[in-house]
C-alpha cells in the first residue's frame, strides 16, 4: 500500500471555500504512507447543474473530469455528492452514448470517498488522530442514500484519541443545502437547518462533524448567524489533528 | 378537477413554517410512522427487499395495464357489476351524478379516496343538491372545517385536538371536550345515523386484483366497510393503474401498503369485494360500479421516464420520512397529492410549468425512495422534471422555465472548461466579496440572485487561494 498511487478528486467547494480541508485529507493520506497526485486542471463534477435539469451543461463538465481523471489510478474524494454523481449519475447522463459511458463506469470504478477508502479499502481505522471534545456526526444525504456509507465515518471517529461521539436526532434528516435549494427556497432552507442546528445543540456536542462540505457550509453559515459556539468540520480536519 | 393551485408553495410553504401547531404535528407524525415503517419494513419476513419484488410486480402491471383492466372489467360485469372507464376528471364526475340521479340519491356516505379529491367529486354532488359525508374521521373533521387534506393517509394532521373540541362544539352542538376517545364517539354517533340513511356510498380502491376480478378497501376505522354494504349504491373510483395482475402478487403489495401507510401489518379491515349482493346474501349494495379514471394516467404510461410513477400505490409513506415536507405540510404542494409523490405527481397531471416550484422545491435528498413501499426512483423522476423545466418540452408543453438560470448554467459550463479562466473568475469573485458585509470572516448578505442564502444564515467566504493554486505553488517543479 506504500506505493500505492492515489489521485485527489477534490469537489469545487472544498477547493475554492475550504481547501483545509483538502490539505488536512492529504495529511492523513500521506501518514498512511500513500502518494497523491492531483491534476489541478480539475474544476466541477457537474453536479450543480445536474441537480437543477441542466443536463447538457453537466455533460460539459462530466465528460472534462473523464478526460481528466481517466489516466488515474485510484481516485478519492473528500465529498460523498461528488461520489455519488460520478458513480451514479454519469451513467444516467451518458445512457444514449456507450463510449462515454463506458468510460465512465470505468472511472466510477475506483472513485471513492475519504471515509469509504480508508476504512473499506485500506482497512484503516485509528489514523492516530487525536481531537479533545464532544462529536455529533451529520449524515449527508448523497453519501449516506447515495453510496451507503453509513458506519466508515462513525467507526473512524471512535477511534480518535479523546473523542466522545454522541449521536444527535434525525441525523439522517437533510440539512436543507439542496444547492440552488438553498438559494432559490430560503424559507424551507431555513427551516431545516434550524432544526439540524437544534438537534445538534441538543446532542450536547461541542462539534459537528460531516464528510460533505456543502452540508457543512450550510450548517455553518446557520451557526453563525445564531451566534453559536459549535464548530462546524470536515471528518479529514478532524482525522489530521495530531497531540 | 378539483382547485389547483400549485403556484402558492412558496407563499403556502412559508405559512406552514409558521404554523406551530402543524409543526408539531409533524414532528410527531415523522417520529412515528417515519421510524415505525422503516422498522415495519426490517420486520418482514422477506425483509425490506420485498419492495424490490413489489416494484416489479408493479412495473409488469403497468406494463399490461390494458389487458389487466380488461380482465378486471370483464369478472365485475360478469357479477353484475358496472365498469365505467373515464378519460377525463370531468367524464369520471359526470358518471358519479348520473348514478346518483337514476337512483334519487340525496345522501352519500364517503369512504376515503383520494382520487375523488383529484376529480373534485364532493363540490360538483353538493353543487347537484345532494349532501355527501366524509366518514373517515380525519376526513369528516376537515369536511366540517371546510379544509382540504394535508396528508394522504392522516388527512387532519395540521389539528391538534383542541382545534377538533372546538369544531365539534360548534359543528355538532357537543359539551366542550380534548378527550380523543370522546370526540371519536361523538362523530361515531353523528355519523352512525349516516350511514343508516344514506342513499350511495363512494369509496376509493387500494389494489384492484385482474385474476380475482376485485377490488380492495382498507381502513382502520370500519367506515368504509359501512359506506361500501349499507346504502343502496356503491361506487367505487379508481386510478387506472391501481391492479396487480395475480393474487399472490397482490398479498404482497397489500402487506407492504400498510406497512408504507401505517407502519401496520394489517390494517384492520381489509373488504374484498368484486359485485353488488347477490340473491340470498344478506349485506352489500344493490347496485356496484367502478369508475376507472385516466385523468392524465395514459400520458405518464406513455413516457418511460415517468412511466414508474405508476406503481405508487399512495401509501404516503414518502411524506412521512419528507424533510421537506416536514417543515411545510401538505397543503403547500396545492393539489390533493403532497409531500415527494405530490411533488411528481402533480405536475404529471396538473402542468409541470405551473407546478415548477413542487419539481424544484426539494433537496433531492433521497429519503424518499428508501421508504417508499414500492421503491419508487422519486428523485430520478424529479430530475427528470427538472430537465423538462430547464430546456423546455414539447411533448409535455413546457416552456422554459427560467432564461436568466439557463443562461447562468451556459456561462458555468463555460467556466468550467479552463482553469485559467476559472480562477481568475474566483478571483473577481474573492475580490467583489471584500464589498459586502462581513462579520466574524462571514459574509452577512449576499447580492441578487443569491441573497436567498444570507436570508437566514451566513456564508464563508471564498478562500484567497484554491487548493489546486497552493499544490501547485508547493508541489511542483
Amino acid at each position: 500500500m506504500g506505493t500505492q498511487k492515489i489521485t485527489l478528486f477534490i469537489q469545487c467547494l472544498v477547493d475554492t471555500v475550504w481547501p483545509h480541508v483538502a490539505e488536512a485529507m492529504v495529511r492523513v493520506l500521506e501518514d498512511l504512507g500513500l502518494t497523491l497526485d492531483c491534476p489541478t486542471d480539475q474544476t466541477c463534477c457537474g453536479q450543480p447543474a445536474f441537480n437543477s435539469g441542466f443536463q447538457r451543461e453537466a455533460r460539459v463538465a462530466a465528460r472534462r473530469f473523464i478526460e481528466i481523471f481517466e489516466n488515474a489510478g485510484t481516485i478519492v474524494s473528500p465529498s460523498g455528492s461528488c461520489v455519488h454523481m460520478v458513480r451514479h449519475h454519469y451513467a444516467e447522463l451518458f445512457k444514449d452514448e456507450p463510449q462515454w459511458r463506458e468510460r465512465a463506469e470505468r472511472i466510477a470504478a475506483r472513485t471513492y470517498e475519504l471515509t469509504e477508502f480508508l476504512v473499506d479499502v485500506l482497512k484503516v481505522e485509528e489514523v492516530g488522530a487525536s481531537y479533545p471534545g464532544r462529536v455529533t456526526y451529520h449524515d449527508s444525504c448523497h453519501l449516506l442514500r447515495g453510496i451507503r456509507v453509513k458506519e466508515q465515518p462513525r467507526r473512524l471517529l471512535r477511534r480518535v484519541k479523546g473523542l466522545d461521539l454522541v449521536e444527535m436526532k434525525n441525523s439522517d434528516y437533510c440539512c436543507g443545502f439542496g444547492g440552488a435549494f438553498a438559494v432559490k427556497y430560503p424559507d424551507i432552507s431555513a427551516a431545516m437547518v434550524n432544526d439540524k442546528v437544534d438537534h445538534i445543540v441538543n446532542s450536547g456536542a461541542d462539534t459537528v462533524v460531516g464528510c460533505d462540505t456543502g452540508c457543512l457550509l450550510n450548517i455553518a453559515g446557520a451557526v453563525s448567524r445564531r451566534g453559536l459556539s459549535i464548530k462546524t468540520m470536515h471528518i479529514a480536519e478532524v482525522l489530521a489533528q495530531r497531540l | 378537477m378539483s382547485d389547483i393551485s400549485t403556484e402558492k408553495y412558496v407563499e403556502e410553504a412559508k405559512r406552514g413554517i409558521a404554523n406551530t401547531v402543524l409543526q408539531k404535528a409533524l414532528v410527531g407524525l415523522q417520529d412515528r410512522f417515519g421510524r415505525g415503517t422503516a422498522e415495519a419494513y426490517r420486520r418482514l419476513p422477506e425483509g425490506p427487499d420485498l419492495r424490490l419484488k413489489a416494484h416489479e410486480i408493479r412495473e409488469k402491471a403497468i406494463a399490461h395495464l390494458d389487458v389487466l383492466l380488461e380482465i378486471l372489467a370483464a369478472k365485475i360485469r360478469a357479477s353484475g357489476g358496472y365498469v365505467y372507464f373515464a378519460e377525463t376528471a370531468q367524464a369520471a364526475v359526470d358518471y358519479c351524478l348520473a348514478v346518483a340521479r337514476r337512483n334519487n340519491v340525496r345522501l352519500v356516505v364517503k369512504g376515503k379516496s383520494m382520487v375523488s379529491e383529484e376529480i373534485g367529486l364532493n363540490p360538483a354532488l353538493e353543487a347537484a343538491g345532494i349532501e355527501v359525508v366524509e366518514t373517515d374521521l380525519g376526513e369528516y373533521i376537515i369536511q366540517l372545517a371546510g379544509e382540504t387534506p394535508s396528508h394522504i393517509i392522516a388527512p387532519a394532521i395540521h389539528k391538534n385536538r383542541q382545534d377538533i373540541a372546538d369544531l365539534f362544539v360548534q359543528k355538532l352542538g357537543i359539551r366542550r371536550t380534548t378527550d380523543p376517545p370522546a370526540l371519536t364517539q361523538a362523530a361515531r354517533k353523528a355519523l352512525r345515523e349516516k350511514f343508516l340513511a344514506a342513499d350511495m356510498g363512494t369509496s376509493g380502491v387500494n389494489m384492484a386484483c385482474a385474476e380475482t376480478g376485485h377490488i380492495t378497501t382498507v381502513s382502520n376505522e370500519g367506515n368504509i366497510r359501512m359506506a361500501t354494504t349499507m346504502p343502496r349504491v356503491h361506487v367505487a373510483l379508481m386510478g387506472m393503474e391501481r391492479i396487480v395482475a395475480r393474487l399472490d402478487e397482490y398479498e404482497i403489495i397489500l402487506r407492504l401498503l400498510c406497512r408504507g401507510a401505517a407502519a401496520q401489518t394489517m390494517g384492520t379491515y381489509a373488504s374484498y369485494i368484486g359485485g353488488p349482493r347477490r340473491p340470498g346474501e344478506s349485506d352489500g349494495p344493490d347496485e356496484f360500479h367502478l369508475v376507472v379514471i385516466d385523468n392524465g394516467r395514459r400520458r405518464i404510461l406513455a413516457d418511460p421516464q415517468f412511466r414508474e410513477m405508476l406503481c405508487c400505490i399512495r401509501c404516503a409513506a414518502c411524506l412521512n420520512v419528507c424533510p421537506v415536507y416536514g417543515k411545510i405540510g401538505g397543503h403547500s404542494y396545492g393539489f390533493a397529492y403532497s409531500g415527494p409523490v405530490g411533488a411528481v405527481v402533480t405536475p404529471l397531471l396538473t402542468g409541470i410549468n405551473r407546478a415548477k416550484d413542487l419539481c424544484c422545491g426539494e433537496t433531492l435528498c433521497g429519503a424518499c425512495k428508501d421508504a417508499c413501499s414500492m421503491n419508487i426512483d422519486l428523485p430520478r423522476m424529479l430530475l427528470a422534471l427538472r430537465e423538462k423545466l430547464a430546456y423546455g418540452d414539447a411533448d409535455w408543453q413546457v416552456e422554459p422555465a427560467s432564461r436568466a438560470e439557463g443562461l447562468a448554467y451556459r456561462g458555468w459550463s463555460w467556466l468550467i472548461r479552463n482553469r485559467r479562466i476559472y480562477e481568475l473568475g474566483l478571483k473577481l469573485a474573492a475580490a467583489g466579496q471584500q464589498l459586502l458585509p462581513q462579520k466574524k470572516g462571514m459574509l452577512r448578505r449576499l447580492p441578487p440572485p443569491v441573497q436567498g442564502w444570507t436570508q437566514s444564515r451566513d456564508l464563508h467566504p471564498l478562500a484567497e487561494e484554491t487548493f489546486m493554486e497552493r499544490w501547485r505553488r508547493t508541489r511542483k517543479g
